[in-house]
């Protein structure tokens, strides 16, 4: 898994995403192609401003292996003000999430392979009350 | 195109076969089958399989050829085809079969469908149907497939005002139905309290909203329909059989409270059959989480969009409603043999336009089969009448 991981640190980390400058679309997780223009595609990378609103969440009781430790957790939807929608963790607790919370972007560890194995790190989001 | 006739199914038990093996499974469908049709062996032009993950279950890939070596069709070198789409490996199957015949290529195909999660431990057999959505982009954060489902609850719920207890009724409806099928994996009728007292999986799913991870095997026989005519006086024939994609993660589609691909499918497939949703007598639909079954009534056009919940209150889809749903007792509680749910739901609806679906059985002329893949980036659609 190291490789398929290591490949997307940059997007995973920072939220770099892609933008189409053919139809203005933004992307997240980012894309080769623009599925709106295909062959038009004009695709850059972009950073993405990471503030956005959760749009659906679940609180996760029956946690796989890798995220026994964290149960219950917070997954959410999350639309980012550029427009693109991505499966996030919220850092918050259990009873504070709702539909239309606003969040930000936060840098978190998701998770780790064994005590010696890589660790995987990644965006979060928490709530944002500015 | 020419017409397509199913001439044989079987189905083996379904649930958690400790004492049969993925070889015993597929074979005990297999006979079954072969035994309906009334084929000796060689008859048979191609198999195509539907299987999700051999290689993660049994790490063992190459089940085409096994398969066929097992069901003592070896020395006969039939061509056989291994297909997958995550749990719409089965429709997968059973459409390249049906465009094998249609297109007069061959004149009798077998379409199966196979599954054995029960070698592995419980946290592996859970992980794995997780593949069938976005590893890198969903599952990574913790998002499988229950939590993929229970965002689609939340929002159908915000949205339209479903209700935990109507997902409740999906499965409580589901279960009473299975008691009557002696090849489901749960026999046993369940309360609204049980259901809605169980503990969440994900919010708003809980236990009983989730289809289990099942054993089973399925296998159907079609024919051309002058080849039908030598082997059955009742054909089942196969009106259309369409299939459809969309983005493979919740989060780039269009909307979450509609499956598009369905929408897609099953829009073709009526055109192709000539028919309406209001035709439809009876239905199997994807229920590996009781908001798929309501959200299947929408997409497929039994309801309009946000009214799914209604038909579960006013006992529409009952056994003895307007358009029974799930009479085998859907994935929920007749289980989910991941590749081989798409097939079972094949059998089910053959059974019940023949007229030999037992306890359960109800009246019926063209009867439909809605098999997704993960949270609906493949549909297949398929319409049977008799």
């Amino acid at each position: 898994m190291l490789p398929r991981f290591w490949r997307k640190i940059k997007y995973r980390y920072n939220l770099v995403g892609t933008y189409c400058e053919n139809c203005g679309t933004y992307y997240y997780p980012p894309r080769n192609l623009c599925p709106k223009c295909r062959r038009k595609s004009k695709i850059r990378e972009v950073q993405l401003s990471g503030k956005g609103k959760v749009i659906s969440y679940s609180i996760v009781h029956d946690a796989p292996e890798s995220f026994k430790m964290m149960k219950p957790y917070v997954v959410a939807l999350i639309q980012l003000d550029e427009g693109p929608i991505i499966t996030s963790q919220l850092v918050c607790k259990p009873e504070e999430v709702k539909i239309g919370m606003r969040v930000k972007a936060v840098f978190r560890k998701y998770g780790e392979e064994g005590e010696s194995g890589i660790i995987y790190y990644g965006t979060k989001f928490a709530p944002d009350n500015e | 195109m020419r017409r397509v006739a199913v001439i044989g199914v079987g189905c083996s038990k379904f649930g958690e076969l400790w004492d049969m093996s993925f070889r015993d499974i597929v074979l005990s469908a297999g006979i079954e089958a072969l035994e309906d049709a009334g084929l000796e062996g060689k008859e048979i032009d191609a198999i195509y399989v539907g299987n999700m993950s051999g290689g993660r279950y049994l790490a063992q890939e190459h089940i085409s050829a096994l398969i066929a070596d097992y069901a003592g069709l070896a020395e006969l070198h039939i061509p056989s085809t291994r297909v997958e789409a995550g749990d719409a490996s089965g429709g997968l199957a059973l459409r390249q079969a049906y465009m094998a015949v249609a297109s007069g290529m061959h004149e009798i195909v077998i379409a199966a469908g196979a599954e054995k999660v029960t070698d592995v431990g419980a946290e592996m057999a859970m992980d794995i149907p997780s593949s069938a959505a976005d590893r890198e982009w969903e599952v990574f954060c913790g998002a499988n497939l229950p939590a993929l489902f229970a965002m689609i609850a939340r929002m159908h719920m915000e949205r339209f005002g479903t209700t935990e207890e109507d997902l409740a009724r999906v499965s409580v409806k589901n279960h009473r139905n299975a008691v009557n099928n002696p090849k489901a994996q749960f026999r046993r009728e369940i309360t609204l309290e049980v259901a809605l007292n169980s503990p969440y999986v994900a919010e708003p799913l809980r236990l009983f909203d989730c289809a289990p991870i099942s054993d089973g095997a399925s296998v159907v026989v079609l024919a051309s329909e002058e080849v039908a005519k030598k082997y059955t006086d009742t054909p089942v024939f196969i009106s259309a059989c369409c299939q459809a994609s969309d983005y493979i993660a919740l989060h780039s589609r269009r909307d979450i409270t509609t499956m598009d691909a369905v929408v897609y499918a099953s829009k073709q497939a009526y055109k192709q059959a000539g028919i309406e949703p209001k035709d439809i007598d009876v239905a199997e639909v994807h229920d590996s989480f009781t908001i798929a079954e309501i959200i299947a009534y929408e997409d497929l056009g039994f309801a309009e969009k946000g009214k799914g919940a209604e038909l579960i209150r006013g006992g529409v889809t009952e056994l003895d409603g307007e358009i029974p749903v799930n009479p085998s007792g859907g994935l929920k509680a007749c289980g989910h043999a991941i590749g081989a749910t798409g097939i079972r739901q094949a059998v089910e609806i053959v059974l019940q336009l023949r007229g030999d679906a037992g306890k359960r059985q109800v009246d019926a002329e063209k009867g439909l089969a809605l098999n997704i893949g993960g949270t609906g980036a493949t549909a297949v659609v398929t319409i049977f009448e008799r």
